[in-house]
């Protein structure tokens, strides 16, 4: 399901069956043929050609705001773990307090004052991913520290950075790796919710979330419009869940046991 | 306890003090100033300076800080600009829609996802637990609105059950009732509880299945003991601490996600304020009520940790700061 996701937007960046801009109002809400395999919206465009698209904004809103926990979350709980003390206190209770802070409700704030967009729900996303690395970063990171190997580099003269570097970031990676899948899947879920109230990606993109937003207005006359596109945000996420329980049981075999 | 119960306000009244700095002060760095982002770009010198006026934006960004929290502590709250209406009051009446609507979609989840969860860790690798399983797994999936759409496509547009949405009112005397205002809110509830059980289900069953691999456990069957009275003696007391702290994380999230589905079902609840501030760039609004959504999420989190105490001791003399 995640290659489908991955293989959508790859071929939709080359080809599409229609352009996704091309209006054919004669045509609209047109039930499923072999012209439109799922059928054309209330303006005639073609929604397989528009699904296809809208995968490439799903996938680019996962890899940013995932980006941006990594690259931020992960250097701060590495930090903190490193230095231990009031360091750590100070970063893990700021991640507390950013808990408090919804993505959604985030996107609302800074879209009341930037208006909606696509950079602004990614960001928003984005902040809201950051406490989530850097909780998981700095617990996985402790119990490193622990180890027998991390004291021997330390007895041979290593600094903590040295040790960060080549001891506890390649074992916390696989935990890191498996969090990331489940963060994406998150993502596109909220960057759909955020589409679908119009405070996401805005129009001419194409997007799942504010297609379902259109066709909710067209529900007594073509209720299929507001399946198509829901049950394309589903795979995935079902696929980027799927594949995090995979990655999981593949990288740390303990962890499935009790799952 | 009494020591960790003060530790524990402490944090509660810091993260409600930094939380209200922030939101402040995020709307008070915006590009430009709160009255051109309310106006537009083609508002006219006299009409910006009329709004800056009623705003108190002559006044430096401290006082207007301390006037706004003073004012919230003292139950006065600012005034609406597209409604004109203190923003408390605002607040009040659309969460007489919210706040039963998070209730009614949390008791949905626990209710459904203790059931499930407890028959899942019971029927361990069997085709039961399999099948709760799958469910969940597609539960977590699907997006909250699009199931809500679905329900609307299914109950209201198909069957005709119930209306496709809109709220009559609690009173008889506006043309509602209990029983109306229950019933538009039942569809709404479900597609809210949905992910939530299927989080919530995941959680019972793997602590279920941890308690229940504890040595007291084997302690208590070997001093005769039956699986239900260890069950629910035991077991279940264990188990309840990752449960309580995710039905905590959950109660926040159903009202933030509250926000999106009474949009689905136009339901006036405080999701649609907040959207429609939006629409109307009603910024006093705005930062009143993500000022509103935050301290409740603040307030469950402080909640769940006394929860926690009562249900393990251990936390309560530990130090530990679960």
């Amino acid at each position: 399901m995640v290659l489908l996701l991955v293989l959508s937007a790859l071929v939709s960046l080359f080809w599409s069956p229609y352009p996704v801009g091309d209006i054919d109002i004669p045509n609209k809400l047109a039930a499923a043929s072999a012209q439109h395999w799922f059928g054309t919206d209330s303006l005639g465009r073609d929604i397989a050609s528009l699904l296809l698209v809208g995968s490439q904004n799903s996938l680019l809103v996962g890899f940013i705001a995932v980006g941006i926990g990594l690259g931020v979350g992960v250097p701060l709980g590495l930090l903190a773990s490193a230095k231990r003390g009031w360091v750590e206190e100070v970063v893990m209770r700021v991640a507390d307090f950013t808990f408090a802070f919804p993505a959604l409700l985030s996107a609302i704030l800074l879209t009341a004052i930037y208006g909606p967009g696509l950079v602004v729900s990614i960001t928003a996303i984005g902040i809201f991913n950051i406490p989530v690395f850097a909780r998981i970063t700095r617990g996985a990171a402790n119990a490193v520290w622990t180890r027998d190997y991390t004291l021997a580099a330390r007895a041979a003269g290593k600094t903590k950075w040295a040790i960060t570097w080549e001891h506890v970031l390649p074992n916390v990676a696989s935990v890191l790796i498996v969090q990331a899948t489940v963060q994406f899947a998150i993502a596109i879920l909220a960057e759909a919710a955020l589409s679908y109230l119009g405070l996401g990606t805005q129009p001419p993109n194409p997007s799942w979330g504010r297609m379902l937003n259109e066709a909710q207005s067209q529900m007594f006359q073509a209720p299929m419009l507001a399946v198509y596109p829901g049950a394309a945000i589903a795979l995935a996420v079902l696929g980027l869940n799927l594949m995090g329980d995979g990655l999981r049981d593949l990288l740390d075999p303990r962890l499935s046991r009790t799952r | 306890m009494t020591s960790f119960v003060y530790q524990r306000l402490f944090s509660f009244f810091v993260t409600l003090a930094v939380t209200s700095v922030v939101v402040f002060g995020v709307l008070e760095w915006l590009p430009g100033n709160a009255a051109q982002v309310i106006l537009g770009e083609t508002a006219t010198p006299e009409s910006l300076a009329a709004m800056e006026e009623k705003l108190g934006l002559n006044q430096p960004a401290l006082t207007r800080y301390f006037n706004w929290t003073g004012g919230l502590l003292q139950g006065q709250s600012g005034i609406s600009i597209s409604y004109d209406t203190p923003t408390a009051q605002l607040m009040l009446e659309r969460m007489h829609v919210t706040l039963p609507l998070a209730v009614m979609a949390m008791s949905i989840t626990v209710i459904m996802a203790l059931c499930l969860g407890l028959y899942a860790a019971s029927k361990q690798n069997t085709a039961g637990d399999v099948g709760v399983m799958t469910l969940s797994q597609i539960g977590l999936a699907l997006p909250n609105f699009w199931l809500a759409i679905l329900l609307i496509l299914l109950f209201a547009v198909q069957l005709q059950w119930v209306s496709a949405g809109g709220f009559p009112g609690w009173s008889e005397e506006d043309g509602g009732g209990l029983w109306a205002g229950l019933a538009a809110l039942i569809l709404p509830a479900m597609a809210l509880a949905a992910v939530q059980t299927a989080i919530l289900t995941r959680v019972t069953r793997s602590a279920v299945i941890e308690a229940m691999s504890e040595d007291y456990v084997r302690t208590a069957r070997a001093k005769g003991l039956s699986k239900q009275q260890v069950l629910w003696g035991h077991v279940l007391r264990n188990a309840m601490i990752p449960v309580v702290t995710v039905m905590g994380l959950q109660f926040g999230n159903l009202i933030t996600s509250a926000i999106v589905i009474e949009n689905v079902f136009v339901l006036p609840g405080i999701g649609r304020l907040i959207f429609q501030a939006i629409a109307n760039r009603d910024l006093i609004v705005v930062r009143d009520v993500v000022m509103l959504l935050s301290a409740m999420v603040i307030l469950i989190n402080f909640l769940i940790d006394l929860l926690y105490a009562w249900i393990d001791p251990r936390l309560k003399s530990g130090g530990a700061t679960a």
